[in-house]
């Protein structure tokens, strides 16, 4: 009984919010992946094209509650979304035209085109912060839990609850249906293995006669399509706000390089790693170990290893580690 | 077009700019920009000589500006005894703690050979160093906050004059090179472990410890008192009032038939100016030398070619090193001054786009590689920050007039218009790196 108390109050306090925010980053980190293996350089552009789609969504979603059509106990942004997937993908198919392209063409060095990206950055910042506004602002609408505390505990009988709210229930539905749609494309259709040998070897995918523009753009579709999923998936369990998707750009690249970047499998783990990490080390864990050791061993501190400020610490120490001791990341990533 | 006369003119354009604010609009916002503008470009001269002379991909930059904006509380702020008294000791012993055991667990890593005993003692030695570490650290700590919390609640810093350290009012001046200092060092360790990275691992490598660098400055209450912010920093400069009272000032002030008021702010912020400019331009000399001099001709050959330098017997590590420090100092630097300027130690003020990529955007406009173009690219950009900020808003009205009065796109528009500045300068660093990808002014 102890032992079960102590973990249903760590499922509910770590682990169920630990898997949602990690599917969150599995995705973002999956769409810096993406652009990494293909076009080659890390997008600093990442967080902001996550904000601007996000931007979008709220925006369509607003307009969708006021003429009254929503999704009963589901977020109606959900609804939305697609329109949020393809304002982006536009957004991405224009800025790769109007800036990335020239620098592709020329075969930039790729710290040249991470420049370039931040410029991208700066602009994307600003036009979401000029669509949108600066707000902290809260999207999600529907049904609020799956689970609540009163309802498990009634069905148990334990001391503990465990509730489970809608945004991280979906979350992690829609984080499991766009993975293994993701894989599906990339492994069975021709458009897929296309952009894998594209990833493996330039230039014996273009004597074999592949299409580089085509593969260029059915990357940065998918990249946008997975930024809005994961901003929108972020914006619904906590807030939007343009600030903190930019730093959402931090864990997201430790997810990516953590894993191995350019390596899609990598992005889901080093997702799924760093948000553990991030949450377990500054969550007191007082309470679980009161449940799981011997009285005489229960702790008097609070057990919080360090507070909540520290969670980026927490990436970024898990980054220098692998990177340090085993820079192409946990699963094979590329080097170039 | 000759080098000098294209730097003639860019610095012509720039002092039109900051002295058209002024004629046009008033001259303490012109000062204000000089201000800032002249700490900026001492910034863009750090980046410059990492990015511009080694090729270092820093983005750190934050990190290093706020620790020297620490230096400048930690020597410039009068000390609380009772502080120092009720758990000064006791902090400083769990910090060397936590020293002496990071010393210890690369001393194990680099003596013992490599195998599951090493392991075991590394992991043993963590543990127990944590949380010997934390059981000293913490209860000093909580001493020191509990001192008067709603004023002090920290260590305070090294000015031991009088009337809350006015009287020394040279510290501040003195803090400037020791906020240098503490990035070096900063920038030492962060280098030993970093540097050997691929250009864009050291890019998030940097970005994060920026970040770290930010969150213990907001955490750590009793070191600069954290969110709770640290206020009225002792100046190098006269106070306005003071000035206000003086006899001397007033009668010249009256002699030249100007506001006692206007011109005692005016005169601040001149003196300050001429403060700055002397670091610039001491800096400036100093990167000129440095960049034709034969260590910055192998600075750049290790850049353009690592290989081949290091078959040249360059230790490319070591030059690495030595110049991520000394440009990561020369932030330091700037950032000690910026706090000093602003009279205050905020740490939730220190945002990546504002100290990091707005210091590159002046880099990169600029002209990397280019001292004298890093240093005017830093006013350039500055100047236009700020007026972004401050003309945008009427600019928007003014664009907007064709729109009818009560519509909300236009209500919306001129709200806005304040966050156009990250538009604005992700337009221009993008159409400087397209169409003139050296910068405004080139590398020579």
């Amino acid at each position: 009984m102890e032992f079960l108390n102590g973990l249903v109050f760590l499922t509910n306090f770590v682990i169920v919010p630990a898997l949602a925010y990690g599917a969150q980053l599995a995705i973002g980190a999956l769409g810096v992946t993406l652009v990494y293996a293909i076009l080659r350089f890390s997008n600093f552009a990442h967080g902001d094209t996550m904000a601007f789609g996000t931007a979008v969504t709220i925006k369509v979603t607003a307009v969708l509650v006021g003429i009254g059509v929503t999704l009963g106990p589901l977020p109606t942004a959900l609804l939305a979304l697609p329109v949020g997937i393809a304002a982006t993908g536009l957004l991405v198919l224009g800025t790769d035209w109007l800036v990335y392209k020239f620098y592709r063409v020329q075969k930039a060095k790729p710290v040249i085109l991470v420049i370039v990206s931040l410029g991208v950055m700066f602009v994307l910042n600003g036009l979401t912060r000029v669509f949108i506004g600066v707000r902290d602002i809260q999207f999600a609408d529907g049904a609020r839990f799956v689970i609540t505390v009163q309802q498990f505990k009634a069905a148990t009988g334990l001391d503990e609850g465990l509730a489970i709210r809608t945004t991280q229930a979906i979350t992690m539905v829609t984080a499991a249906i766009t993975v293994a749609a993701l894989f599906w494309f990339l492994n069975k259709t021709r458009t897929g293995k296309s952009m894998r040998a594209f990833s493996d070897n330039e230039d014996l995918a273009l004597l074999s006669g592949i299409d580089p523009d085509r593969v260029v753009r059915v990357t940065w579709l998918i990249v946008a399509a997975l930024a809005t999923i994961a901003g929108v998936l972020y914006g619904l369990d906590k807030s939007f706000k343009a600030f903190t998707y930019f730093q959402l750009l931090l864990p997201i690249f430790a997810a990516a390089i953590v894993g191995g970047i350019g390596n899609p499998v990598g992005a889901i783990a080093g997702g799924f790693l760093i948000a553990f990490a991030e949450v377990t080390v500054t969550y007191p864990l007082k309470k679980v170990l009161t449940y799981w050791l011997p009285e005489s061993m229960a702790p008097e501190g609070l057990v919080q290893l360090l507070s909540g400020d520290y969670k980026f610490a927490v990436s970024f120490m898990i980054l220098l580690i692998v990177l340090l001791f085993k820079p192409t990341g946990l699963f094979k990533g590329q080097s170039i | 077009m000759t080098d000098s006369l294209r730097t003639g003119l860019f610095t012509g354009f720039v002092a039109l700019l900051i002295l058209g604010t002024g004629f046009l609009d008033n001259w303490n916002l012109a000062l204000v920009i000089l201000n800032y503008g002249l700490i900026s470009a001492i910034m863009a001269l750090g980046v410059n000589l990492q990015w511009g002379l080694a090729g270092l991909f820093n983005v750190g930059v934050m990190g290093f500006v706020a620790l020297g904006g620490l230096a400048s509380v930690l020597i410039s702020m009068p000390p609380v005894a009772e502080a120092w008294a009720a758990g000064g000791g006791r902090t400083l012993l769990g910090l060397a703690i936590g020293a002496a055991v990071i010393v210890g667990l690369v001393a194990v890593y680099k003596r013992m050979t490599k195998g599951r005993a090493r392991n075991i003692i590394l992991l043993l030695l963590t543990v127990a160093g944590f949380f010997a570490f934390r059981t000293v650290f913490d209860g000093g700590v909580a001493a020191i906050e509990s001192v008067n919390p709603s004023l002090t609640g920290y260590l305070g810093g090294l000015n031991f004059g009088g009337d809350a350290g006015r009287d020394w009012w040279w510290m501040p001046i003195i803090a400037w090179p020791v906020g240098g200092l503490l990035a070096a060092g900063a920038a030492w360790a962060i280098g030993k472990t970093a540097l050997g990275l691929r250009s864009d691992y050291l890019a998030i490598a940097t970005l994060g410890i920026a970040e770290i660098i930010i969150a213990v400055l907001k955490n750590e209450n009793w070191m600069s008192r954290g969110v709770l912010n640290v206020t009225g920093l002792p100046r190098p400069v006269p106070y306005e009032t003071d000035l206000q009272a003086d006899p001397g000032f007033l009668s010249a002030v009256q002699d030249l038939g100007v506001d006692p008021t206007t011109a005692s702010t005016i005169a601040v912020k001149l003196a300050y100016a001429g403060l700055f400019a002397v670091f610039l331009v001491v800096l400036l000399i100093l990167a000129q030398r440095a960049l034709h001099s034969p260590w910055g001709r192998m600075m750049r050959a290790i850049r353009d070619n690592e290989v081949a330098a290091e078959a040249m017997g360059k230790d490319v590590t070591r030059r690495h090193l030595q110049i991520f420090v000394i440009g990561s100092a020369i932030c330091g630097l700037a950032g000690a001054m910026m706090t000093t300027l602003d009279g205050q130690m905020t740490p939730a003020a220190y945002q990546p786009l504002r100290f990091t990529f707005l210091v590159w955007v002046m880099v990169i406009v600029g002209g990397s590689g280019n001292n004298i173009g890093a240093v005017l690219g830093g006013l350039l950009i500055w100047w236009l920050w700020v007026a972004v900020g401050e003309y945008g808003p009427d600019l928007m009205i003014w664009a907007t007039s064709g729109l009818h009065a009560d519509s909300a796109l236009k209500a919306s528009l001129i709200d806005s218009a304040p966050q156009m500045r990250f538009l604005v300068m992700g337009t221009v660093l993008l159409l400087i790196l397209r169409f003139s990808p050296r910068g405004i002014l080139p590398e020579k």
